[in-house]
């Protein structure tokens, strides 16, 4: 693993700082299948890191250690310098860690406005007994958070779809409205899993336009599964490989389409 | 001539319009957008202080007297206002289509060699940058929305409001001996604009050829806006939605001619996709549409209503039913029976009213449609629900203006009288010319064209095809003169004329007739996929594309009843009885600006159209039941792709002129 804690700048002029998130030997098992084993990486302050691999590989259950939704039996993860224990999804969310899911997970009744909103839940301060005074404080709380989710909605370009429900909507903007909920967090760390999964060409393009963007824009370091290898070797910094639970490589995007464990694994080399 | 309109000392050009409007109308709203789901609103005072600042960062930045500036963007007050700044620093600002790809632009920007670009955003940035290297003559970018563009080279390209800050750090710096300020020399390059100075450049998208440089000088402009507004009374207490092409002269002539002449507010929409919702919002009082607009707008209130409960489809249709045969009536201010005063009142409660406001039209006043003629029932409908619509026909050349129709005057066949200062002549040939203080100076670079245009008394040829009604003097325009034609019969062919009865039915988006020297007519279709889309979703067709629902055979049924329709109303009239459609074939692909078949304003482009299809016109003369299609088709973001189908010809029932002498 490369350790490196000095700031260096990329060659599109975006600062990548020290080591955000330190994953460290993580084994993750479900009764006898082990989805992850002894897997150690970093993700650094405004990187964009992809973790690839084959089906089945335990991407998505990595995402899930990261999250705090599955405790793994061995390994730390270290992050923003400290150390976590037993954590929980609503502990990493107030810590700054957002996510987007591979199947959609919105609140399909309500309006995009509305789930937007419901990102900024953790950073409402005032409870039920001011929120229900029309003129209190906690309207001006409102009104503020409304201002952010409006910059939001500006930003991914969803202002038509402002008061329609989420459901209604094609699978695409469903996508772009979750990528919304989680911004809407000011994440450190974002989480995407899949952002791109059942998307035509001109709509991977847009979501790739817009990972690129908030990564720039807002800073945020954002760690994403994608499949599209076009996509991830476009899109990411550095990339980690895992296969069968195992991290085989890790590097940048050129480094890992020369290793030839990543080639063997994703053209179905048998298993020793 | 050009003593026709006398402007008012110290108003002969659009800075000093804004200067007087920042003193008399100070603290009202001039430019509205909205913004973060909110709209922001800035007053003539803060419009003039944001204008001067950008016009003293451009002058800083290198910008000079008569520099043309490219406009590229979506409407937004801050490029209306760049348009007014650039014209305060003596430069000349030339408006594109947004919806360019990049070597139109290029074209554009060439041939009129801008030399500072104020654009919207990242898109239009890029579209520059790829095109750099055959557009020498730019040298500074300036950009609105910096997002995506941080780690571009910022050596010949900034963001708007730095330049508006470099503007006013500098104004009132010194420059050494006997030089003026920043200040200084922007008060004198605006005091020395006179009516004769060039006010916009404004290019055509032309249905055939080249776009041409319109240019235009102060005096065109602002006569012309004065003529017109006193027309129909507008006055500071209007307001309009800017959302057509500020390429596009109607634009221009409204949201800054107008705007700047009265003093009324324009609204910018949040997004191309938002525009009826906030149409809604503003309720404009003063409102400009294409026919397309109107057309689609009922075309969705059609499916709507086709969606509701009967009991809601019975009530809508019985005071639509009442509306159609006294709404006009009541509009125009004619007599009408108490009775029928009374439904159309319950009616108005009930349904019209409720539907102008979902339209968005509850409060305009005054409504125009033009660049088209529209369907005489499209027009009804909307007069017939009490919104005083009405048609004007102008051209960029007359700065808009040619005809219009005064209020109480209103018909779907003419398209007015001439406009205050306008002069109109028919030649022997049909052709409408005009003379007016609007008409443009030449185009620019392109003394061929203009003398082909514009001859030496000013008379410019309007290329349509019309003639004046002795009983009215109203204008009807036939058709475009080179469209007209002859068939082999030697009978009159006017496509346009079917074309639009065609266009009226909700499933029909666009029809390109043909029959020109030939012994019938042919057509093809364009199906409208919201329409056709809605209408296979009730009837539980599945399609994935439109090219699939184009080729359903029930909805090749449906539009060949349209087209026999259509034929039996053309029977009627003994003109044009040659020109029933004895063919037709649904295109595979939608007509797009993007391949050239539609300019940017949405026209058909008849010459393009014929040489790519060739083979399918073949087809539909040939006698042959089914023709193979395989055309180029260009993305919105400039790749191409190709497209191909195997396309059914259908023969449509002709009807005779004995037939309907019998009935």
């Amino acid at each position: 693993m490369n350790v490196m804690t000095k700031s260096t700048v990329t060659e599109d002029g975006r600062t990548i700082g020290g080591v955000l998130m330190a994953v460290d030997n993580i084994t993750l098992r479900f009764g006898g299948v082990t989805a992850i084993r002894g897997a150690s990486f970093d993700i650094r302050e405004g990187e964009i890191r992809a973790i690839i691999g084959p089906n089945g590989a335990g991407k998505t259950s990595m995402l899930n250690v990261i999250n705090g939704f599955y405790h793994p039996q061995e390994g730390t993860i270290t992050f923003k310098g400290e150390q976590r224990h037993d954590m929980r999804p609503h502990i990493a969310a107030t810590q700054g860690i957002a996510r987007t899911f591979q199947n959609v997970a919105l609140f399909k009744g309500m309006s995009t406005l509305d789930n937007i909103m419901s990102g900024r839940a953790l950073r409402m301060k005032r409870n039920i007994f001011w929120q229900i005074l029309y003129n209190g404080p906690a309207r001006k709380e409102e009104l503020e958070h409304r201002k952010y989710v409006e910059t939001i909605i500006d930003f991914l370009e969803i202002p038509h779809i402002r008061r329609t429900p989420v459901g209604k909507l094609p699978y695409g903007l469903q996508k772009r409205v979750e990528l919304g909920r989680a911004l809407a967090m000011e994440p450190d760390l974002l989480l995407l899993d899949e952002p791109m999964a059942g998307m035509n060409v001109e709509e991977k393009e847009d979501m790739s336009r817009f990972i690129i963007d908030i990564n720039e824009e807002f800073g945020t370091t954002i760690a994403l599964i994608e499949h599209d290898m076009g996509v991830v070797m476009d899109l990411s910094d550095r990339v980690v490989v895992l296969d069968h639970g195992d991290l085989i490589a890790d590097g940048t995007p050129d480094q890992v389409q020369r290793n030839q464990g990543v080639i063997d694994a994703y053209l179905g080399v048998a298993h020793d | 001539m050009k003593s026709e309109i006398i402007l008012p000392d110290g108003l002969d050009a659009i800075p000093k319009l804004l200067d007087r409007n920042a003193r008399e109308f100070g603290d009202s709203a001039a430019s509205r957008e909205k913004e973060f789901g909110i709209w922001q609103s800035w007053t003539w005072s803060q419009v003039r202080d944001e204008v001067e600042a950008l016009a003293l960062g451009l002058i800083e930045l290198g910008l000079a007297r008569g520099d043309h500036v490219a406009i590229i963007g979506n409407n937004r007050p801050h490029l209306y206002w760049a348009m007014t700044a650039s014209q305060s620093c003596g430069a000349v600002p030339v408006p594109l289509y947004q919806d360019s790809v990049a070597e139109e632009m290029a074209y554009v920007l060439k041939h009129c060699g801008a030399r500072f670009a104020i654009v919207e955003n990242q898109e239009q940035v890029d579209k520059l940058l790829e095109m750099s290297a055959k557009i020498p003559s730019l040298k500074q970018i300036v950009y609105l929305d910096p997002r995506g563009l941080r780690k571009y080279d910022h050596t010949t390209m900034h963001p708007y409001k730095d330049v508006q800050k470099l503007g006013l750090d500098q104004a009132d710096a010194l420059r050494g001996r006997n030089k003026p300020t920043l200040r200084e020399e922007l008060a004198s390059r605006r005091e020395a604009l006179t009516g004769d100075d060039t006010c916009v450049i404004l290019y055509t998208s032309g249905t055939t050829g080249r776009p041409k440089g319109v240019v235009l000088s102060n005096y065109n402009i602002i006569a012309t806006a004065k003529t017109s507004s006193e027309f129909d009374n507008l006055s500071a207490e209007d307001s309009v939605l800017a959302y057509l092409p500020m390429a596009w002269v109607g634009d221009f002539i409204f949201s800054i001619g107008q705007s700047n002449w009265t003093g009324f507010c324009v609204s910018c929409p949040e997004s191309h996709d938002t525009m009826q919702h906030d149409l809604r919002e503003i309720g404009p009082t003063y409102f400009f549409a294409p026919p397309r607009f109107y057309e689609n707008l009922i075309t969705s209130v059609a499916i709507r209503m086709e969606d509701a409960g009967g009991i809601k489809r019975r009530i809508y249709k019985y005071f639509m039913g009442v509306a159609q045969t006294v709404g006009g009536q009541i509009l125009d201010g004619k007599s009408v029976g108490p009775w029928d005063r009374l439904k159309y009142a319950l009616g108005n409660i009930l349904i019209y009213g409720p539907l102008k406001n979902t339209l968005g039209l509850s409060r305009v006043r005054v409504g125009y449609t033009a660049g088209e003629a529209i369907g005489p029932e499209i027009f009804e409908f909307y007069r017939s629900l009490g919104i005083n619509l009405k048609q004007l026909y102008g051209q960029t050349e007359a700065a808009v203006f040619v005809t219009q129709q005064p209020d109480g005057e209103v018909r779907a066949d003419t398209v007015g009288v001439p406009s205050t200062g306008v002069e109109l002549r028919i030649d022997d040939k049909g052709e409408v010319f005009y003379r007016s203080p609007g008409v443009f100076q030449v185009y620019f670079k392109n003394r061929k064209s203009t003398a082909a245009t514009k001859d030496k008394e000013g008379w410019v040829a309007t290329g349509d095809a019309g003639f004046i009604e002795a009983s009215t003097g109203h204008l009807r325009i036939i058709d475009r003169a080179k469209d007209v034609g002859k068939m082999a019969d030697g009978s009159m062919f006017a496509p346009k004329y079917v074309e639009n009865k065609l266009k009226f039915y909700p499933n029909i988006l666009e029809a390109v007739v043909f029959g020109d020297g030939r012994d019938k007519c042919c057509a093809f279709i364009n199906i409208d996929l919201s329409a056709v889309g809605n209408w296979a979703e009730r009837n539980n067709l599945t399609y994935a594309s439109y090219q699939e629902l184009a080729g359903h055979p029930e909805v090749l049924a449906a539009i060949q009843s349209h087209v026999e329709e259509v034929n039996e109303s053309i029977a009627r009239d003994e003109m044009l009885s040659g020109c029933q459609i004895c063919r037709f074939l649904i295109l595979h692909k939608q007509l797009d600006a993007d391949d050239g078949e539609l300019t940017r304003t949405q026209k058909v482009r008849r010459r393009i159209i014929e040489e790519n299809y060739s083979d399918l016109i073949k087809a539909l003369y040939d006698g042959s039941q089914s023709v193979f299609a395989d055309t180029e088709v260009t993305y919105e973001d400039g790749r191409k792709g190709r497209i191909s189908a195997t396309l059914e010809i259908r023969d449509a029932r002709l009807f005779s002129i004995e037939k309907q002498a019998a009935e």
